[in-house]
């Protein structure tokens, strides 16, 4: 009998609980938003604030110690020094050649899965288009560093033609990146093109036009939104990188690897050098949005 | 364990500016040959009871209880016999390390050159009375009084190990077998492609060490004391020297893979990387060029704010007793400090192989230390090249 009681109290909270909320809406969606908006407003925009204001900041050129003195020093360095505008057009550069490869790329693979393949098939080629994201990104990347080491695999597969692999340096980044972020890339398509309408296809078949036609003029125009989703992902992920390149790269130095450096001593100058990918994306981001991606993704 | 010199190698130097403020109060006219005046500090005289516990901060490696690997475990044995139970913290750097001794919270640090003379200068390390070691007697004669371990006689100390920054080539590719760093330096044309260096600031070092012998009009006494001029025909030869190298390593793994394919085929090494390289079937080589070459060596020092010296005292003299320390340099991949911890290896040979004895090899060896505005060779009428400095030319030279 006694056992009877608590639950029915518990019962009674929680109605009670379930009233408040229910004759209260704002604090419903208070009690809903506190969450995310904190995690936006605090910890996402928050430490991008923080980033940007420590890049005014200097070092005590004796302590390393960080002096809160504002100065526009850092920036002026990034702009004046020849090394620095290098190394951004080179990571710019990398970025932008693997979203072009990963576009070429995953286009054919995405039309072959989304409209060659057998239906039934389908899921399972998506499914095997994901397995490289279930592997570790070392691993993949060491994988990647044994195929184009001398006489490893790219090598081996290239003699009979007369020719060698890439070796470490800039093309491996680029190529091993192009790998890593292709699913990324695919995955969009591949959306895009699966509900891409038959009828649209046999119309334009019928008025005359031939593949190539059909191609330029009905299907890129409706999948290009999706090119430029994908392209956000492949984009960022490879501005951003710096462990591949030190894998594959040989000597070559990204943004990424730049930052890293200037961590210990002088943080300023590496929240300088770190806001740099942050306006290419926010540009780029722009850039995407008047194609209207950014509503696909 | 391989990959833990990594992270402090970008770090090794990574900390040298509060020394050179430290100096800079002593004034350039600062009495001893490194400039350093650090406070007036006293090491204690006896020993007390134990305190039931010691707080150390050490390189990964170097305070093992087992629980990396069952078979690397020389906490237990120090718990047990002192009563002292250890509360340890890994530090990534040498700026970590510095930051940690100075909440004083800590009673114990194994500091590397750079971050030695730091604590000393900022008064967070004591000096250490080392009658109160009675395993100190045992230590390589070349590893006490050291630039980076005393001021003035003065330990502040117990040395733990040490190493050099070797050549290493591949024996089928290099002919004939190099003798010198010109290997790397004005013959790496020949090997365009194939040269590998150390990925950190402080191997600018390695390049004014070559320049010391090569271009004496220079007049380069100590690799870490450049003035301008000095640094920047050190900083060109490394610029011409990128146009060679195929990668940087900063990482045990890369290396030795780099070497077994056949991507480096010369380049710096450390001795524990020539052995797992040759281990793994690269035919490859490691030598010390006549030229001498740049190293590292680690001390354990005491805070002086420590709440629990006398396990730290303890802790110190059972890192360094024999068989402890020859566990340890066997784990870590370095030269044991204590001259009977030869005996107490497992491999044998382990002594040989690290050049622990013997010291004339380590007579050319230039220790790793802190680049400062004041020459640490004693010069006053130029003022030095800081490592804040070399950090930047080191991004330079890599382009």
């Amino acid at each position: 009998m006694t056992t009877d009681v608590p639950p029915a109290a518990g019962r009674g909270t929680v109605r009670r609980l379930a009233g408040t909320l229910h004759r209260r809406p704002r604090l419903r969606l208070a009690l809903l938003l506190t969450g995310p908006l904190l995690w936006l407003s605090v910890l996402y925009l928050g430490s991008l604030a923080v980033l940007f204001v420590s890049a005014f900041w200097t070092t005590d050129s004796f302590t390393s110690q960080v002096v809160k003195v504002w100065s526009t020093d850092n920036f002026h360095a990034l702009f004046t020094t020849p090394v620095y505008r290098q190394v951004v057009l080179r990571s710019v550069g990398v970025a932008l050649a693997v979203t072009v490869l990963c576009a070429v790329i995953a286009f054919p693979l995405a039309f072959y899965t989304a409209r060659v393949a057998r239906p039934q098939r389908r899921p399972l080629l998506v499914v095997a288009i994901l397995t490289p994201l279930w592997a570790s990104y070392l691993v993949k990347v060491y994988a990647w560093r044994l195929i184009l080491s001398e006489g490893g695999l790219a090598d081996w597969m290239l003699a009979p033609f007369g020719l060698s692999g890439p070796g470490y340096g800039l093309p491996a980044t680029v190529l091993t990146l192009t790998y890593l972020w292709l699913p990324y890339m695919v995955l969009p398509l591949h959306t895009a093109l699966e509900q891409l309408p038959a009828g649209l296809l046999e119309a334009s078949a019928d008025l005359g036009a031939r593949p190539g036609r059909t191609f330029r003029s009905v299907v890129l125009p409706m999948v290009l939104p999706s090119v430029a989703a994908g392209s956000v992902f492949t984009f960022s992920l490879s501005l951003g990188d710096y462990i591949t390149v030190q894998i594959v790269g040989g000597k070559t130095q990204l943004i990424g690897n730049l930052v890293y450096s200037n961590i210990e001593l002088n943080l300023p100058m590496a929240a300088a050098l770190g806001t740099v990918p942050v306006a290419v994306i926010v540009l780029y981001l722009l850039a995407i949005r008047r194609t209207g991606a950014l509503n696909s993704l | 364990m391989r990959l833990t010199r990594t992270l402090r190698s970008s770090a090794v130097c990574a900390a040298a500016l509060l020394l050179a403020a430290a100096c800079d109060s002593s004034g350039p006219g600062g009495t001893s040959a490194t400039g350093l005046n650090p406070p007036d500090l006293k090491a204690p005289t006896k020993l007390g009871r134990t305190e039931g516990q010691v707080n150390l901060i050490a390189w990964a490696g170097y305070v093992e209880d087992g629980s990396n690997d069952p078979a690397a475990n020389w906490v237990s044995g120090f718990e047990k016999r002192t009563g002292c139970r250890v509360r340890s913290k890994v530090a990534a750097s040498s700026d970590e390390m510095v930051k940690l001794m100075k909440t004083g919270e800590y009673d114990a640090v194994s500091a590397s050159g750079d971050a030695s003379l730091r604590l000393i200068a900022s008064g967070d390390a004591a000096p250490v009375n080392t009658d109160l070691v009675p395993h100190y007697r045992d230590v390589f004669s070349g590893l006490k009084n050291g630039a980076w371990n005393s001021v003035r006689g003065k330990m502040y100390g117990i040395p733990h190990g040490r190493g050099a920054n070797l050549l290493m080539y591949d024996t089928a590719k290099v002919r004939p077998a190099p003798t010198s760093w010109s290997a790397v330096f004005d013959d790496a044309p020949r090997y365009k492609g194939h040269v590998t260096a150390y990925d950190s600031p402080i191997y600018i070092a390695d390049a004014a060490l070559y320049l010391k012998a090569t271009r004496p009009e220079l007049k380069i006494r100590d690799p870490y004391a450049l003035d301008q001029k000095q640094f920047d025909a050190a900083v060109a030869l490394l610029k011409r020297q990128n146009a060679s190298v195929g990668e940087y390593w900063s990482d045990y793994l890369k290396e030795v893979s780099a070497f077994k394919s056949g991507d480096s085929v010369v380049g710096t090494t450390w001795q524990v990387i020539a052995n797992l390289a040759a281990s793994e079937g690269a035919k490859v080589k490691a030598l010390v060029p006549k030229e001498g070459s740049t190293g590292w060596s680690d001390t354990w020092m005491v805070s002086a704010k420590a709440k629990h010296p006398n396990c730290a005292y303890k802790w110190l003299d059972w890192i360094v007793s024999p068989e402890v320390n020859a566990q340890v340099a066997e784990y870590f991949g370095e030269a044991p400090a204590n001259s009977r911890a030869c005996a107490e290896t497992k491999d044998k040979n382990f002594c040989t192989v690290y050049h622990a004895a013997d010291e004339n090899y380590w007579k050319k060896i230039a220790f790793w230390n802190t680049p400062i505005e004041q020459c640490l060779d004693g010069r006053t009428d130029v003022r030095c090249v800081p490592y804040a400095k070399w950090v930047q030319a080191w991004t330079e030279i890599k382009g």
